[in-house]
């Protein structure tokens, strides 16, 4: 067990190091690199930036400039918004609570309707329920985010006025009713995708435990079907999902980026497509980074969870 | 003995052959081959029989619903005719979608192969990069490419590719590294074959089965892709219309004129959906094991 955490975590810090390497790359693709801010600002003369230039270091060879920039991201230095004079980190982090309540809505929702297609595909296999899931999924799966979010929004807010179009919540009522009334129109529309992806693999991973020998056992021993797919079954069909779930982070971090946006929801989606528009490249890579980081913690600890309730693993 | 049991068997003709009729009976793949056949006609040879230009504007037509007069699908805020913007703009956005998928292939198919006949050091290496991009959301990285590099419709196919190798690069390093131990790769060392020939002649044409479902799919994930960036303003950018950026602005006319957003959603569902299915019929032709669907 412990051999296995150290190999997972020496795994995890080295694709901490690929990830920079990578946002690194992209941070001197950005017009004006580190220098965006100066270079934007009309005043400056070509010598104000040689001297900015030589006083960022940005003279010196590029793997040491990497260097620098990874050590003052790992010491919490993610430099200033040029929008507020913030520090990026107190920005990221004002913004961090909405993506997190939108994701984790919308992970219930789809965890909860997916393994229920996904067992009921499985136990009740080519069935017309299994075919229209199938068929279902792959139609969730090309469906844009933003487009079901408008449809969403002209049907349930406009036509019948069920819904709220977008926002939090409606200012002066800070009741948890109005937050959870302005939440469930975004947590469905970013659960759709998920709904799909979650009950496809449900299916998969419950028709792989049925045909293990305990399942047998089980039913040999005159366990009620019921109760052998209840427990037997989805509970080990479980298992692989919380490794899933991790995986699937960042393309749940997409589609709330679009959510947030369709809904104008103040998330980190919405602040990273805000500091597109305003050029504020520092949040913009903070933001790039922290999801990459968010990402590899989640399956880490995802694949740590696994570990931890399976006996194989966690004996071994 | 006679002569005729020597002769060679009649070639199967290639519509014949197992492959294709796998692929004929599965009824969503056929639909799927059907419904993207019509929507490319339709936008490589539809704007020449549409009494509208894409551009040009009608400031005195603006808002028109669909089925009014000539304009069949309605009219947008600057009164161009949407029907001939939704073909201009299927032309960008299927053209986008079919060159991404391209290059995304080759890139991955490269790093596959190389990372899966190498040796452990360039595997790891190669591996951990495809992890590495893998790691950020793709809408994250496709937008500050977007913006670090000009939008131009190049450009735009070359960040979606840049963001989208990585699946393909890991289905074809998983089948390279269990064909480099069979025997005909080991009879081909021993000719003296070189490493080049053995990686590209030798492995690689037996991997194609899962190259083509996954480029199918890449196909798909493209055309979403850019619908999104152009969607969120950061793609491909107006006058030149594609069906992400014919919806970008349509949420605020949501409420007067619906269709703006309706009708560009349909086409890029239907064409997405199109490539899934296709690829879930190729899946089932092609004998590609899956882990999901």
């Amino acid at each position: 067990m412990i051999a296995f955490l150290m190999g997972r975590l020496a795994q995890s810090l080295i694709l901490l190091v690929v990830v920079s390497i990578i946002g690194f790359i992209v941070l001197n693709l950005i017009p004006g690199g580190p220098m965006s801010q100066y270079a934007l600002d009309p005043g400056m003369t070509q010598d104000d930036m040689a001297r900015i230039a030589e006083q960022l270091g940005l003279n010196r060879p590029l793997w040491v400039q990497y260097l620098d920039w990874a050590t003052r991201m790992v010491q919490g230095d993610w430099g200033t918004s040029f929008r507020d004079g913030s520090p990026v980190t107190a920005v990221i982090a004002r913004h961090v609570p909405a993506t997190l309540i939108l994701m984790g809505s919308s992970t219930v929702i789809a965890v909860g309707i997916g393994t229920w297609i996904g067992v009921r595909g499985a136990t009740h296999r080519y069935s017309s329920f299994d075919y229209a899931a199938t068929i279902g999924a792959m139609i969730a799966l090309s469906i844009p985010t933003f487009w079901f979010g408008l449809i969403g929004i002209y049907v349930f807010s406009l036509q019948l006025g069920w819904l709220p179009a977008g926002n939090m919540y409606t200012i002066g009522d800070g009741s948890l009713l109005n937050y959870l009334h302005h939440l469930i129109m975004p947590s469905i529309v970013l659960a759709l995708v998920h709904i799909a992806i979650w009950s496809r693999f449900m299916r998969t991973a419950t028709l792989d435990a049925i045909s293990q020998e305990f399942v047998k056992t089980a039913r040999a021993k005159g366990v009620s079907e019921r109760r052998v797919i209840m427990k037997h079954v989805v509970g080990n069909a479980l298992l692989p999902m919380i490794t899933l779930a991790g995986v699937q982070l960042p393309s749940l971090l997409t589609g709330a980026l679009v959510t947030e946006t369709v809904f104008t929801w103040p998330g980190m989606g919405r602040l990273f497509l805000d500091s597109l528009g305003y050029s504020d490249y520092p949040v913009v890579m903070g933001l790039l980074m922290f999801s990459a980081v968010l990402t590899i913690a989640a399956n880490l600890v995802a694949d740590i969870v696994v570990a931890l309730v399976d006996p194989r693993i966690r004996l071994a | 003995m006679s002569t005729a049991s020597t002769l060679p068997a009649p070639a199967p003709r290639w519509w014949k052959s197992r492959v294709v009729r796998r692929f004929l009976g599965h009824r969503l793949a056929l639909l799927g081959l059907v419904m993207i056949s019509l929507l490319t006609l339709a936008c490589a040879f539809g704007p020449y029989f549409l009494p509208y230009d894409s551009l040009q504007i009608d400031l005195r037509g603006r808002f028109l619903p669909p089925f009014s007069g000539d304009h069949y699908l309605g009219t947008d805020p600057l009164g161009r005719d949407i029907a001939a913007r939704l073909l201009m703009a299927g032309r960008i956005s299927l053209l986008v979608g079919f060159f991404a998928m391209l290059l995304a292939t080759i890139l991955g198919t490269l790093v596959g192969v190389i990372a899966g006949y190498g040796g452990r050091t360039v595997n790891a290496v190669l591996m951990r990069l495809v992890d590495g991009f893998l790691s950020f959301p793709t809408i994250f990285l496709l937008l500050a490419l977007a913006v670090a590099l000009k939008p131009s419709p190049i450009m735009i196919t070359v960040i979606i590719a840049l963001t989208g190798w990585m699946e393909v690069a890991r289905i074809v390093e998983a089948e390279v590294r269990s064909l480099k131990e069979r025997e005909f790769v080991l009879a081909g060392r021993m000719l003296g074959l070189s490493r080049a020939h053995i990686m590209f002649r030798e492995i690689l044409p037996n991997c194609m089965g899962p190259i083509i479902v996954a480029a199918t799919l890449t196909v798909a994930r493209a055309i979403l892709l850019e619908a999104y960036i152009s969607f969120l303003g950061f793609g491909i950018q107006p006058p030149l219309p594609s069906w992400g950026n014919m919806l970008n602005g349509a949420q605020q006319y949501l409420g007067s004129a619906p269709w703006l957003a309706i009708i560009p959603g349909l086409a890029i569902t239907i064409a997405v959906t199109s490539f899934n299915f296709i690829g879930d019929g190729l899946r089932d032709a092609l004998d590609v094991r899956s882990d999901s669907f």
